[in-house]
This record gives structure tokens, sequence and C-alpha cells, in this order.
């Protein structure tokens, strides 16, 4: 049995009397134990899929299952095995750390101590701030208080809606070690960001723009499945290379990558110095070409063109 | 059953931790009680008045003497003029005047007649109707007492009584009026507001997706208000008894038994309130303006019900606060048992069903 199944799932919202398509034929499945990533920018309908699977949104159209519950029909047992942690800080602000994570402990019908193991890791680093309020939190130890709520009755599913969103580069190298050791527990784990970096720390990877499933498959292979050369390319003048490289004939694609400029090639077997003769043409100081391994990132944007 | 009491644990601590929702809660109702019961009322006390003898004779020194030992007016004995009378009313400084006509010993004795002017400060009718019916009634005094010295062959002797509030205090319509506001400001706007907000900061996401039926939220969200109102109700009732001096006259226990069914009624408007509104401006805003309006324009406390037009009569029927205040009228200050109430009771407890079955089909089990 899958941990999470969707079938042809289709969702749309109405806006101003045109409506917009959020979910469009969304179909995946997660196995048992496996860390999903469900990766895609802002408002490409991550949310709404964790609202559907979570049963607090009804699909227009489709099918989905979580470890054999029907989303619609059996919502009430869903709701007893899965641990949800919506995009938004949802704790009690005025509640102090250790009170709402006994609140949480309590609604799910088991205390802090009974499963005090599986929190441990998380809930040892909040201990010393254990009588503050949630509000004067950090917005790292927000969202580890968060995820020891949604860990606190141990559930077989987790589902983590942009975690690690609004939170420092260590919080979240520190929250993905985390849900690593979560996995290695056998807990299923299904969690979307808009970080194309935190991609490859999943063990399989849906990449999804509006709305579509673009492709699944592990992080290694999408990688892999990259077929053209990928130039790094940069100038003093990254600005004016971007156009310059972008009105190249041959140019594919070219994107600002941080400091360098990622290229594609139309003609995948051109030789370099063509190019190096263009960009010194265009009138461009110490450039620097080579070539490079693609990055999830760099997938994406071929994926979505 | 442990879930249900940490939530109104947890509430509470909201509750407590938040120092306006505490003074809405515990504060508002002690002060709009005594500000109604004292600062605000129609009794008139200590009125200044001028008083304008052109006679200067013993009847008028007598009737003068009676109108200042009266409670009610300070005789201003600087004015002594009519135009100083006038300037007087025009700055406010009195609001009544009284105008003896000259010789008026000598007419009374000689043609059984004769004149007093009675000038009052409209621009409050309610008061000036008030205080001239104090001097016309010290006046007409006056006269019995020498009447009874020479016999007239008929005389009606019109003797009023002031049943229920002998003393006319203001306190005897503002404590109902107060319970009646109090109770569903607390129930109905601070219930539906808790509930929002939950929805509000995306806390009533996790709760909906956790084991805890719905449905339970919702009666631990309401448990601690019900409480809060009953201590509401015991402070209100004894502010009234030991401080105002308003003496219960019925049963308490069908006073407080009425007062639990309209907490009741007034807790399902707060719900029926969370379940069409999605943030707590909202919740806040339909509660002041569809409740607490109504409630002062529309329940009979402020304005009398059947003074007003037709259709404000009908939409007054369709106002809670109303059928409750005609019970707690009833009960505390008349002494009526619940023969005589039974049909408001009933009303209250129609109105209860219809807002809870309405707020049950619309509470959402999902976003």
């Amino acid at each position: 049995m899958k941990a999470v199944e969707l079938e042809n799932i289709f969702k749309s919202y109405p806006i101003k009397k045109t409506s917009v398509q959020v979910v469009d034929d969304v179909s995946f499945s997660v196995d048992d134990g496996e860390l999903f990533g469900l990766i895609g920018p802002d408002g490409a309908g991550k949310t709404s899929i964790f609202r559907i699977l979570t049963t607090l949104l009804l699909a227009d159209k489709g099918n989905a299952k979580v470890l054999g519950y029907d989303v619609v029909k059996d919502w009430k047992s869903i709701r007893n095995i899965i641990g949800y942690m919506p995009g938004r800080f949802s704790l009690y602000q005025d509640l102090t750390v250790e009170e709402n994570l006994e609140f949480f402990a309590t609604i799910f019908n088991t205390t802090i101590r009974e499963n005090y193991k599986l929190v441990e890791d998380i809930y040892k680093q909040l201990e010393p701030f254990k009588t503050r309020r949630a509000g004067k939190l950090s917005g790292g130890m927000k969202q580890k208080l968060a995820l020891s709520c949604a860990l606190i009755h141990k559930p077989k599913v987790l589902f983590l809606d942009e975690p690690t969103t609004g939170v420092d580069p260590v919080s979240r190298k520190e929250f993905w070690e985390m849900l690593k050791r979560l996995k290695s527990q056998g807990i299923t784990i299904l969690v979307s960001t808009p970080y194309m970096d935190e991609a490859k720390l999943c063990d399989r990877i849906a990449l999804i723009q509006n709305g579509k499933i673009l492709k699944i498959d592990t992080p290694q292979n999408i990688m892999d499945s990259f077929d053209k050369n990928l130039f790094a390319v940069r100038s003093e003048n990254m600005f004016k290379l971007l156009n310059d490289l972008r009105t190249f004939n041959n140019t594919e694609s070219c994107f600002a990558f941080g400091e360098f400029h990622h290229l594609t090639l139309k003609d995948n077997d051109i030789n370099i110095s063509d190019l190096e003769k263009y960009i010194a043409q265009s009138g461009h100081l110490n450039a620097t070409i080579k070539i490079i391994k693609p990055e999830i990132e760099d997938c994406f944007m071929q994926l979505m063109k | 059953m442990k879930q249900l009491l940490t939530f109104v644990k947890k509430e509470f601590h909201h509750i407590l931790r938040d120092k306006r929702s505490m003074l809405v809660l515990i504060g508002l109702p002690i002060v709009q009680l005594l500000i109604f019961g004292f600062a605000i009322t129609n009794e008139v006390r200590n009125t200044n008045i001028a008083v304008l003898d052109n006679s200067k004779d013993e009847t008028t020194q007598i009737i003068i003497t009676k109108i200042e030992s009266s409670q009610y007016f300070d005789i201003d004995r600087t004015i002594s003029t009519s135009d100083q009378i006038e300037k007087a009313f025009k700055t406010g400084k009195i609001k009544v005047a009284v105008i003896f006509q000259q010789n008026f010993q000598e007419e009374l004795a000689h043609f059984n007649k004769a004149q007093l002017q009675i000038i009052a400060d409209a621009t409050d009718p309610n008061q000036a109707t008030t205080l001239t019916n104090y001097i016309s009634s010290i006046v007409v005094d006056y006269q019995n007492q020498v009447n009874q010295q020479n016999k007239l062959p008929y005389t009606i002797n019109t003797e009023t009584r002031m049943l229920y509030n002998p003393q006319l205090k203001g306190a005897y319509t503002s404590v109902p009026g107060v319970m009646g506001m109090i109770l569903l400001l607390i129930s109905a706007m601070m219930t539906s507001i808790a509930i929002v907000k939950e929805k509000e900061l995306g806390t009533m996401e996790i709760l909906l997706v956790s084991p805890m039926k719905p449905r339970l939220v919702v009666v631990s969200k309401v448990i601690p208000y019900f409480i809060i109102s009953l201590i509401n109700v015991a402070t209100i009732l004894i502010l009234s008894v030991f401080v105002l001096g308003l003496p219960i006259q019925g049963s308490l226990l069908l006073l407080i038994g009425s007062t639990v069914i309209y907490i009741f009624c007034a807790l399902s408007l707060g719900l029926l309130i969370s379940t069409i509104t999605d943030t707590q401006q909202a919740a806040m805003l339909i509660s002041l303006l569809g409740l607490m309006l109504p409630v002062v324009m529309l329940s009979g406390y402020a304005f009398p019900i059947a003074n007003m037009p037709v259709i404000l009569q009908v939409l007054s029927t369709i106002v809670p606060a109303k059928w409750y205040i005609i019970i707690v009228k009833g009960v505390m200050i008349k002494g009526i048992d619940i023969t005589q109430i039974w049909k408001e009771l009933l009303i209250l407890v129609i109105m209860t069903v219809i807002f809870l079955s309405i707020s049950i089909k619309r509470f959402k089990i999902r976003l």
C-alpha cells in the first residue's frame, strides 16, 4: 500500500468571476517511509494539494488516499493518523512553548511523556525556552516548536507545508537533518518547498508549476536527464551580459544564477570558442566560461518552457 | 473529556493573558451598571430655579419655603428681575422660573383666585415636564392645606401611587437593560471573536486536522464565556441589590434560570456570527451593529416600544433582549412567577434552537 496516492486531482478557485485552476490533473504517489518533496514556486498549487490530502479542502475532481483512506469519505480516520504543519505559523502565540506542546498532545489523545522520544532531538533545543511565549520565539525556533507539535502524536504520515520558508540558513539545515532522522524512524514525510537546493535532500521530488506536475523522479535522475551542455558565464558587466547572451543567435535559454549566468545552446555541439568570440565582440572584460553540472533549478527552468 | 478540559484551560489562558479582553469581560459590566444606575438617570435633584416674587406677602413666602425645602430645587437668590431670568435661561443657569403675580395674597383672599407662572427650559422636554409637575404638585399641596380650614362643598382628591418603584428610581429600568446588553456583548460578541480568531490565526487548520471533533472544539470555546457570563450575572445582581438598592421581588431561581436561557440564546447567536465571518474585525462589526444597536434601540430599554412606528415594533420582536428585559423586569421588580412569563421564555428557547441549528448546519468541518 502506498502512503499517499493522488489520481487526476483538479481544483479551481473562483477569483473575480473567472476561475483559476490551481491544481490541474495532478497524480503521484508516495511510498511508505519515503521523504517526498513538492518543489515549485509560490502559487504553484502546493498548499492546495496539501490541504486536499489533509482533508481540509475538497477537490473538484479526482481521488486521493492517505494510507488507503479516502480523503473525502474517511476524513475522520485520516485526521487520527497524520501530522500537519501549515505554511503559516499556526500555534498559540500567547501560550508558552510547553503549554503549546501539552495542548496539542492532549488534543491528539496522548501526552508529552508518551512520545517524548520522538520529539526529543528537536524539543531539547527548545527546552531552555519552555516558559517563553511562542510569539516571542525566533523564526527557526517557531518552526521547531511547530514540528514538535505536529509530531507529538507519532503520526504515520507527516505533511509539512513550506516548513523552511522565512527561516535562516543554519536552522534550515538543522531542520532537514531532523527530517532525515524522522524518516529513519519510519515516518512518511511529504514536504513542500520553494527552495530548489532543498530538493536534493528528498528521496523523490515532484516539480510543480501552475498546478501541473512537470516531472516526478529522484533528484539525481532529474539532474541526469538534463540533456544539454550547461555553461556558466560571467563577466564584469553581468546585466549587459545577460542581454547579450539572450540575443546570441545560438542561445536556447539564459538565466541569472547568483554570480553566474547559466546558458544552454540550441546546437549542443558548438565549439566553445564561438561563444568566447561573441562575448569578446560584445565588449565584455574578464569573461569566464565553464561547463557545469546542472542543478535541480536548471532542470526546473528547462521543464518550465 | 480530558481534551475538553485542556481546551477550556487553554481558552482561559487566552482570556486571562489579554488585559484588554479581561477589562471588557469583567470591568465593563460593573462600570456600565454603576454608570447607568447612578449617573445617567431621569430623576431630578437640586435643580437651580429662580423665583420672582412680585407680591412679597405671607402666602408667597410659604409657597417659596415649601419649594425650597423639597430636595428637588435650589433657589438662586441673585435673580430678581425678569431680564435676569431671561439671561439665566439662556446661559443655562436655571431650568425653571416661578413668577408670582402682584398682590398674590390679596387676590387670593378676595377673588379666591391668584396667578402663578411657571416657566421651564424645554430644550429637554421630559425634564421640563417633570420639573413643572413637581412645582404644580407643591402648589396643589399648599392649596389643599388651606382648603382644609374652610371646607369647599365638592373636591376630588387624586391620589397617585407609583407601583413597584415608588421612589421612581432609574436603576429599576437600567439594571434589566444593562443585563440584557452585557450578557449579549460577552456571550455573542466575545464568543464569535474567539472562534473567528482561531480561523484568522490559522490554528483552526491544525485543530481540524486532529482527532478532536469539530463540535467539541466549538463547545470548548463556548464554555469559558458561559462561565464568565454567570460570574457577571452574579456581580450585577449583587451590585444592584446592595449598591443600587434594587430588591429582587420574585424567585431568584426563576431569574437565574431564565438568565441561563438568555445566555444560551446569546451564545448560539455568537456561534452563528462566527460561521458567517472570517476575520475578528468583521465579527466585531456584525456584533456591534447587528446586536448592540438593536439591543439599545429596539429592546424597550432606552425607548418605549409602544411609541415606535409599526415597522420598528415588528422588528423589535426578533431582538432577544426585548423578551429577556420583559422577563427580568417582571421577575425582579414585579415579582411575578413563571405562569406569567412562560411565553417570553418559550420565545427565547425557540430563538436559541433556530440560531443553533443554523450554525450547526453552517459549521464547516473543512476550511
